[in-house]
């Protein structure tokens, strides 16, 4: 692993549709976070511009990730349309395998992934969503340690992914999506290198 | 120790499941000659427990002993670990783009020679027979498609897909810039749609082991597109190696849109040729 494997990654997921929560989410994270934020937002397999419009949103470099590229605080990485995105050591891996949950990218397989390579130090943020892809990856996430937020159904533009994760994920925080952002800042300082007492 | 995690020590399941798998690589390797121990760990991980449960098993060590006993379950894992999604034209504008800037310096060469490596089922391959075809090039070009698994080289052989995909096929075709009718190119039957035979005639599909074998010829193009990504950091640069010495001053590597020559050491040794499409010339 290399030493960029020290810094917190905070993981998003959400699906069609998401663009606006995301773009609450950036805006609301201080730009001066220690973390590396990676967005699976289901998405067709054709080219779109995703990135130019998230980049409107934060001051963060915003870009598809590739294969094997170091996992970077202070980057926005998005998992390209068609492949799921994973994360191996520290950085990212991509494969063509079989959808999960009809979807790939899949939430699912990248909170899996990265909660093998980061352990406690990932934080697992749900939101709005058709279906319940990142369910089982924010549960995963929990079981090694690491933070889990997930967007208030009632304040989401479509519940299902935020339903299903909450059933399956005990202990992860509710909030709004204004807050999202500040919950997600709470729990990135609680597990930054300076703060974590560990070598 | 691999570098599968450095949290181990304060998570043993973490640490057995990375010994485990270790000794199951090991053991593929010393009973079958398959070297997966420098693939991608994070993506292997994830293949190798989803065969751990089509087999009904509940460990990674209960599938260790069932592949060192049965040799059928290793045909399952081997083809597990083959299979790559692929279909006819798929990033239409690789294609487009191969049209347009690698076609017009592979006319002047008198004999083309074009290594696809990791071809898998020949989706790809006969996708470019049908352009070098379409382009006038495919009499003078011979194709090397070569892969790890000769049950899948098999099956690239008999060129015929399944019916159902001949729609996307069709799209992919005319979004790549295809002007011909996609059907003009197969007909269909009880087994499916058979590509023309004319196709096969000056391709070879061929085992080769990426991460054990060398080099076999010089080529102008290499094309591994979406292979590499199941490699480890280091498998990759031996590859990169192997296909520096395959190629032909200023021929032609392509690789998956999502790969890069970034992280290898040979990434001064070519000029990007399209940046977006990930084809690049070796100038060195």
């Amino acid at each position: 692993m290399t030493s960029d494997g020290d810094h917190p990654v905070v993981a998003i997921g959400c699906s069609w549709g998401g663009l606006q929560a995301l773009s609450v989410v950036l805006e609301g994270l201080p730009r001066d976070l220690a973390a590396a934020v990676v967005i699976v937002q289901h998405r067709a397999h054709a080219p779109s511009s995703l990135a130019s419009l998230l980049a409107d949103h934060t001051p963060w470099p915003v870009c598809e990730a590739e294969d094997k590229e170091p996992i970077s605080p202070g980057h926005v990485y998005l998992a390209p349309p068609g492949y799921h995105l994973l994360a191996d050591g520290g950085r990212f891996a991509l494969s063509t395998e079989a959808p999960v949950s009809h979807s790939r990218p899949s939430v699912d397989v990248l909170f899996e992934s990265l909660a093998q390579s980061f352990g406690r130090r990932v934080i697992g943020v749900i939101l709005t969503g058709a279906n319940a892809d990142g369910a089982a990856g924010l549960a995963e996430i929990i079981r090694h340690g690491g933070g889990a937020v997930v967007q208030s159904p009632t304040s989401a533009e479509k519940r299902a992914m935020p339903d299903a994760a909450i059933a399956s994920a005990a202990g992860a925080e509710v909030a709004s999506i204004t807050e999202v952002a500040s919950v997600v800042a709470r729990l990135v300082a609680r597990v930054a290198p300076e703060n974590s007492g560990t070598a | 120790m691999t570098a599968a995690d450095t949290a181990g020590a304060d998570r043993p399941d973490a640490e057995r499941e990375s010994i485990e798998i270790d000794l199951l690589l090991e053991g593929v390797y010393r009973r079958y000659g398959f070297d997966f121990r420098q693939y991608a760990r994070a993506s292997l991980r994830r293949r190798l427990y989803r065969r751990v449960a089509l087999e009904g098993l509940q460990t990674v060590s209960g599938l260790q002993e069932r592949l060192l006993h049965d040799p059928a379950c290793m045909e399952r894992l081997l083809l597990d670990l083959s299979i790559n999604v692929t279909a006819m034209f798929r990033d239409p504008t690789f294609f487009r783009v191969f049209r347009t800037k690698v076609v017009p310096l592979l006319r002047t060469y008198p004999f083309i020679r074009i290594w696809s490596a990791g071809c898998s089922s020949g989706e790809e391959t006969y996708s470019l027979a049908i352009v070098l075809s379409e382009e006038g090039l495919y009499d003078r070009s011979r194709i090397y498609a070569t892969d790890i698994n000769e049950a899948v080289l098999h099956q690239a052989r008999q060129a015929v897909f399944p019916l159902e995909k001949m729609q996307e096929y069709t799209e992919n075709y005319l979004a790549s810039g295809g002007t011909r009718s996609f059907s003009e190119y197969y007909t269909t039957g009880y087994e499916g749609a058979r590509f023309d035979r004319r196709l096969s005639d000056n391709i070879v599909f061929a085992r080769h082991n990426l991460a054990t074998d060398g080099s076999f010829n010089e080529f102008q193009v290499v094309i591994c597109r979406n292979v590499m990504i199941y490699f480890d950091t280091p498998l990759q640069s031996r590859v990169h190696g192997l296909f520096y010495e395959s190629l032909q001053r200023l021929g032609v590597l392509a690789l998956g849109p999502k790969e890069s020559l970034a992280f290898t050491p040979h990434v001064n040794d070519y000029q990007v040729l399209d940046l977006q499409e990930k084809l690049y010339r070796k100038v060195s």
